[in-house]
């Protein structure tokens, strides 16, 4: 077996005795105190996350001229300094290689932001899609990543790090000094709260991990808690709701995805859009407190129909939510869905995304 | 009373011919929050070792084995609006159904606390 990356804030979660676990090649706190609890915390308060695994890549050049413009499904050009947008690197056949976030940090600079587990093939697909293959260099080992999440996060970090954060919009970034050393701070995140990433040395990081472990409004929260928040939300998770055989029609993201522009994979689409898609993203809610999961069968009156893709209780809703891939027919909102697996059957509805609505996010 | 385990992490608590079934304290922690528990129906008969019921957590979901043979005979119903109390009181508050007509002689199949307690140092 491959042996297992670590972040560099690994003493601190065996400190805080985290429950740590494989995840995308890394060892990765699970959970600290319990799940519900850093869930709820994250909802009412503020979480802190290590995503010092996830990937980043620096491109120096000219974004049209060294090729960054095509590599995306959306315009790289057309992000205004300072702002960063969400979208995906896809194969021939518009299968998401990764979906992933590009920052503007100037007019020839970007950083790419990409999934742990997908980073060094992400990594060698944009770089042999580049005209000019030495503008692209992989920052993923010096590079640290914490998101502070949470209807209190914002007051946390104007407290500690200055007003400027306070006027960040919801996808803007600015760059900053914290503990005098440069940081990024983003106004995004993926659990439907209010809530910033900060991009800081990887080998700082600890520094400001504890720093704002300090805070007795903030608590550490693990990749269980931060699946069921982006669940609860409606957000794709890469390797479950998407992957190389699910194309971003077929996930139900082609808002984030420009038809304006040339990007590997748009012919495919094209066909997809003129043919229909075999396949749909559903969401639905389960009638009882009983929790789908991955892999799980779909079935409408008796037929199979499609499979789950994501699956959960819901700490907000008190019901098991979900994520699949039906036949269209299937995915009309109040649908009523048998979901089961060889041992357990529950009967659930198609219902609107996001699952949870109260959160502070766009606050 | 004197209560018994098994392997896979039940416990029973014999009165008369009554036994009261429920999972380790050890298997709640293991498990994390429990998010739901699937109560047998009353009036099945299991025999020991056969699947008893479910339970889930946040994290996944596991079979509940009958420790001793019998018949359901009553059901821990506050489960169903608060299966948490499992994380509460595993072998408290926390059981999970009543058996009858258990025959003592299958409790020789099972550990006692001392004994599981070495068999969990063994895991």
């Amino acid at each position: 077996m491959e042996e297992l990356k670590s972040t560099p804030l690994r003493a601190d979660h065996e400190n805080l005795k985290a429950l740590m676990a494989p995840f995308g090649g890394w060892l990765m706190p699970i959970q600290y105190s319990g799940i519900i609890a850093e869930h709820k915390w994250c909802r009412e308060k503020a979480a802190l996350f290590d995503i010092c695994h996830m990937g980043e890549f620096l491109f120096k050049g000219d974004v049209v001229a060294d090729g960054l413009e095509d590599v995306f499904t959306f315009s790289v050009n057309s992000i205004p300094v300072g702002r960063s947008r969400y979208g995906f690197l896809l194969n021939d056949a518009a299968g998401v290689i990764d979906d992933l976030i590009v920052f503007r940090l100037g007019e020839d600079e970007a950083m790419i932001v990409v999934n742990a587990a997908t980073t060094d093939n992400d990594f060698a697909v944009i770089r042999s899609r580049l005209k000019n293959p030495a503008s692209l260099t992989d920052i993923s080992a010096r590079t640290g990543k914490v998101d502070l999440q949470g209807p209190l996060s914002r007051e946390i970090m104007v407290e500690r790090f200055g007003a400027q954060i306070r006027d960040i919009p919801f996808f803007k970034f600015i760059k900053t000094s914290i503990l005098g050393s440069d940081a990024i701070v983003s106004r995004t995140g993926y659990t439907g709260e209010l809530g910033y990433e900060i991009f800081f040395p990887a080998d700082r990081v600890a520094e400001l991990w504890r720093l704002l472990l300090e805070d007795p409004r903030v608590a550490p929260a693990g990749l269980g808690a931060r699946d069921l928040l982006r669940l609860e939300m409606g957000y794709s998770l890469y390797g479950n709701d998407l992957d190389e055989t699910i194309t971003p029609l077929t996930a139900g993201l082609s808002s984030f995805v420009n038809m304006n522009k040339e990007f590997v994979g748009k012919p495919a689409l094209e066909r997809e859009s003129e043919q229909g898609s075999p396949r749909m993203k559903v969401a639905f809610k389960v009638d009882s407190r009983r929790a789908p999961r991955h892999f799980y069968q779909i079935l409408q009156g008796g037929e199979e129909v499609g499979v789950v893709t994501s699956g959960a209780f819901s700490p907000m809703l008190s019901c098991g939510i979900g994520l699949g891939l039906v036949k269209p027919e299937a995915a009309a909102l109040g649908t009523r869905l048998t979901i089961r697996n060889e041992k357990v059957e529950m009967e659930a509805q198609v219902v609107e995304l996001p699952f949870y609505t109260g959160g502070s996010l766009r606050s | 009373m004197t209560k018994f385990y098994t392997k896979e992490h039940e416990w029973v608590e014999m009165a008369g011919a009554q036994a009261t079934v429920g999972i380790s304290e050890h298997a709640a922690h293991e498990l994390g929050d429990i998010t739901y528990v699937d109560l047998p129906k009353i009036g099945k008969n299991v025999k020991q070792f056969d699947a008893l019921s479910a339970i889930e957590s946040v994290k996944a979901a596991s079979d509940i084995y009958a420790p001793v043979s019998g018949k359901v005979t009553e059901v821990n119903q506050a489960l169903d609006e608060a299966p948490e109390l499992v994380n509460q009181g595993a072998e408290s508050q926390g059981w999970i159904c009543k058996l009858e007509g258990v025959n003592e002689a299958e409790l020789g199949a099972l550990m006692d606390a001392a004994a599981y307690e070495e068999y969990l140092k063994g895991l």
